[in-house]
């Protein structure tokens, strides 16, 4: 811990102050592009022990935050100049407040005295900021830095985390100082609830007790919680299923006799389905998103909802809830379990025989299913099998959007939470690259693979120079389906098979140049023989980030499928059933 | 449906503009807003009438803003609400008395007089700026100003006095 107050050297300024309250949150790493207006905070970054990992778009550089922040838990942070550094932001500070990921962003402005000239590099960022952080500051006093930053980071990691952005004018920055250890302010109008409110615990009790087809409906806030091993324990005590959503892969052991998968547009037939038959629905840190429930009209109509949620605003906002629960998942789920403990024997749990009898008659019958011939073209799905094979699965998974996402969210078997990195509210196109290198700086001794498609990568894929020069040895696995596969699905399924700009063709670029130009190692697969070789190759790549393309069928569908706005009660298995 | 919604909040740079940003955002009406300044110190308080057939989830989202400190929704039995309005009506010299004698029915006062209008400050609640421009609105507007409307919760337990003209400001 810092001493109160330190003397400081009489050249002690704004952006001494900055770089110091970040090392005093504990950052240890700053993802992030240089430039006019924060060039002052870069100068004494030369003498902290932050590491700043120098991205080639900002863009990358906050989608790196985002990625460390998801494979971690912590607070994520960006730093980018004004202006065109701002903007460039934009996307990933939407994307982590889709996701509830939680970064700080620091960005630079021009000079206090030129505020709303136009002056050069010029932007109303804290304005810009305001539909795309869940809150955001100007600095007006390099005084109050200390207090700012410790704020954005109170607000980034509790409640319901998401991004903040911190606005510093160039001349605060330059602004003769003193550091201070900061206090939280009060803030009278944000104080997030975390206990459930017991009676609401009791009644959510009775109601899951007396269920005869009960389903936990996990999202992304268990994983935020930390809450996967109350979640386990509850499952196991209460003896119901578990459907994880895109968000929430990981919360829940998918090789567990009680996980149903992810549910959904793109979900496990028995995931989707289950949630429609349930009678009691338990959603734990999850929002009714509409790649969910389909026809939100439609969606599980017999079920009494039991809605846990650490946002107020997520309760009734789609769907009203008959036990309303506001509080964090990890401590209602905690307090769930001694309700129950105390009521009665954990083995004494209704065995539910005809439910899941049920399930597994469903799992039987509509299981996930594509065909492979051993002659090519190699199918995502089989590749994505044979990766978790060969890996046994011990990695950590990034996916960018499209149908290669919803392949290795329903292929890959995830066993722990913070396993998968990917772009769930907003559907980034281009995250996948940036975010597997700020997961991989996180956890430099873990495995750490992109799952991506052609048409994400070529977005963001100059992050990998960053990768090589910070020797961040990240695995990327490109799809080439020649396009956009999952448009294409829809211009297929929905518009009579026009094809309209869904073609990028297969041969350029030439990934495994391009990798090699960035220096990566590059590699191409394109038979299916040759699968578990090119994986092994990969494998063996430690000392630099590798791109292995794999040259996949472009005319695969992903399936099972509820079209967009459809009932959940109709899931189609087969492009034939549409 | 309207809604008269006071919100209390800090006084921060922005909050104003977080607000209106968060109901253009989620597609919610603004009717009316007034913004001012409370007895403490870097507090202000916002009353909003808004158009939109169930609060919940506007009240949620107002609350969700960091900035927000409290969010009260006023039952029309509950709510003293009180609006400024300045009105010109067009008064030429035949009719100015009778303009005249009709809005001193609403105590309005003429704060500004020419050779074809007179203007009126009226105040009160909106049912009372209602009927005066009922009752003066033949003569001809000629332009209306209104504050935005502002409210605060009854202490007492009557029931609001009946309005009719002159009386309820
Ligand atoms: C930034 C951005 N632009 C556009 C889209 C719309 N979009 C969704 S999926 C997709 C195609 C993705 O192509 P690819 O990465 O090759 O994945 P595939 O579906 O082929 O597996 C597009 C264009 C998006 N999600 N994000
Ligand atoms: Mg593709």
């Amino acid at each position: 811990m810092l001493p109160d107050t330190m003397t400081e050297p009489t050249n002690f300024t704004g952006s001494h102050s900055l770089l110091r309250s970040l090392e005093y949150e504990g950052v240890e790493i700053i993802f992030g592009v240089p430039g006019g207006a924060i060039l002052p905070a870069y100068d004494p970054l030369l003498d902290s022990p932050i590491r700043h990992v120098l991205a080639r778009h900002e863009q990358g550089a906050g989608h790196m935050a985002e990625g460390f922040a998801q494979a971690t838990g912590l607070v994520g942070v960006v730093m980018a100049t004004s202006g065109p550094g701002a903007t460039n932001l934009i996307t990933p500070l939407q994307n982590a407040l889709m996701d509830s990921t939680p970064i700080v962003a620091i960005t630079g402005q021009v000079a206090t005295s030129a505020i709303g000239s136009d002056a050069f590099q010029e932007a109303y960022t804290t304005g810009l900021a305001m539909h795309c952080t869940k809150h955001s500051y100007m600095a007006t006093d390099a005084d109050d830095i200390p207090n700012l930053i410790h704020e954005a980071f109170h607000l980034a990691s509790t409640g319901r985390p998401g991004p903040v952005l911190v606005d510093i004018p160039r001349d605060v920055l330059k602004q003769i100082t003193t550091w201070r250890e900061p206090h939280l302010n009060n803030l009278p109008g944000y104080k997030p609830t975390v206990s459930g409110h017991p009676m609401q615990i009791r009644a959510a009790l009775d109601m899951i007790e007396k269920a005869e087809r009960p389903v936990l409906y996990v999202g992304g806030g268990v994983i935020k919680a930390g809450a996967a091993p109350e979640l386990l324990a509850f499952a196991e005590a209460v003896n119901a299923p578990v459907v994880t959503t895109l968000m929430a892969r990981g919360a829940f052991p998918d090789d567990h006799p009680l996980a149903l998968g992810m549910p959904g547009m793109h979900g496990l037939y028995t995931a989707t389905t289950a949630i429609q038959k349930s009678d009691v629905l338990v959603s734990l840190g999850a929002r009714f998103d509409d790649r969910v429930t389909g026809d939100p009209n439609a969606f599980a109509p017999d079920a009494k909802i039991i809605h846990v949620d650490v946002d107020p605003a997520e309760i009734g906002k789609v769907r009203a809830a008959d036990v309303p629960i506001v509080g964090d998942a990890r401590s209602v789920l905690n307090d769930l379990l001694s309700g129950l403990r105390a009521r009665r024997e954990v083995a004494d749990s209704p065995a539910r025989e005809d439910w899941f009898a049920q399930l597994s008659r469903w799992k039987d019958q509509y299981p996930l299913a594509y065909e492979q011939d051993p002659d090519g073209p190699i199918k995502v799905q089989h590749f994505i099998e044979r990766l978790y094979s060969i890996t046994g699965g011990d990695a950590v998974v990034a996916a960018g959007v499209g149908q290669h996402q919803m392949w290795a969210s329903q292929f890959w078997g995830f066993r722990e939470p913070r396993s998968w990195i990917n772009s769930g509210g907003l559907g980034t196109m281009g995250f996948a690259v940036p975010a597997a290198v700020g997961a991989k700086v996180a956890r430099p001794d873990d495995l750490i693979i992109a799952l991506d498609g052609d048409g994400c990568f070529q977005m963001t894929c100059q992050e990998l120079i960053t990768a090589t020069t910070e020797e961040i040895p990240v695995k990327i696995i490109v799809f080439n389906n020649g396009g956009y596969g999952m448009v294409k699905q829809w211009q297929n399924l929905f518009y009579g098979g026009r094809l309209s700009a869904v073609d990028l063709g297969f041969t350029y670029p030439d990934y495994p140049k391009l990798a090699e130009a960035m220096g990566c190692v590059g590699l191409r697969v394109d038979h299916p023989s040759e699968i578990d070789n090119a994986i092994e190759k990969v494998l063996s790549v430690n000392d630099r980030p590798v791109v292995l393309e794999v040259v996949v069928d472009g005319e695969e569908m992903c399936f099972p499928m509820v079209p967009a706005g459809g009932s959940n009660d109709r899931v189609v298995m087969r492009r034939d059933e549409l | 449906m309207q809604h008269t919604l006071t919100v209390l909040v800090e006084d921060k740079p922005g909050v104003l503009a977080r607000i209106s940003a968060m109901f253009s955002n989620r597609a919610f009406n603004i009717h009316s807003l007034a913004v001012g300044p409370t007895h403490q110190d870097g507090r202000s308080r916002i009353t909003l009438v808004v158009d939109a057939p169930e609060l919940e989830q506007l009240k949620k989202q107002l609350n969700k803003l960091v900035n927000v400190i409290k969010v009260q929704e006023m039952e029309p039995a509950e709510a003293l609400e009180r609006e400024v309005m300045i009105v010109r009506i067009s008064a030429q010299p035949a009719t100015r008395g009778e303009v005249r004698d009709t809005a001193s029915l609403f105590d309005a006062r003429v704060i500004d007089i020419s050779s074809s209008a007179m203007t009126f400050e009226v105040a009160g609640t909106p049912q009372h700026l209602r009927t005066f421009l009922e009752h003066l609105g033949p003569y001809g507007v000629i332009d209306l100003v209104k504050s935005g409307r502002i409210a605060m919760k009854r202490e007492s337990e009557l029931s609001p006095a009946p309005v009719t003209a002159g009386v309820g400001r």
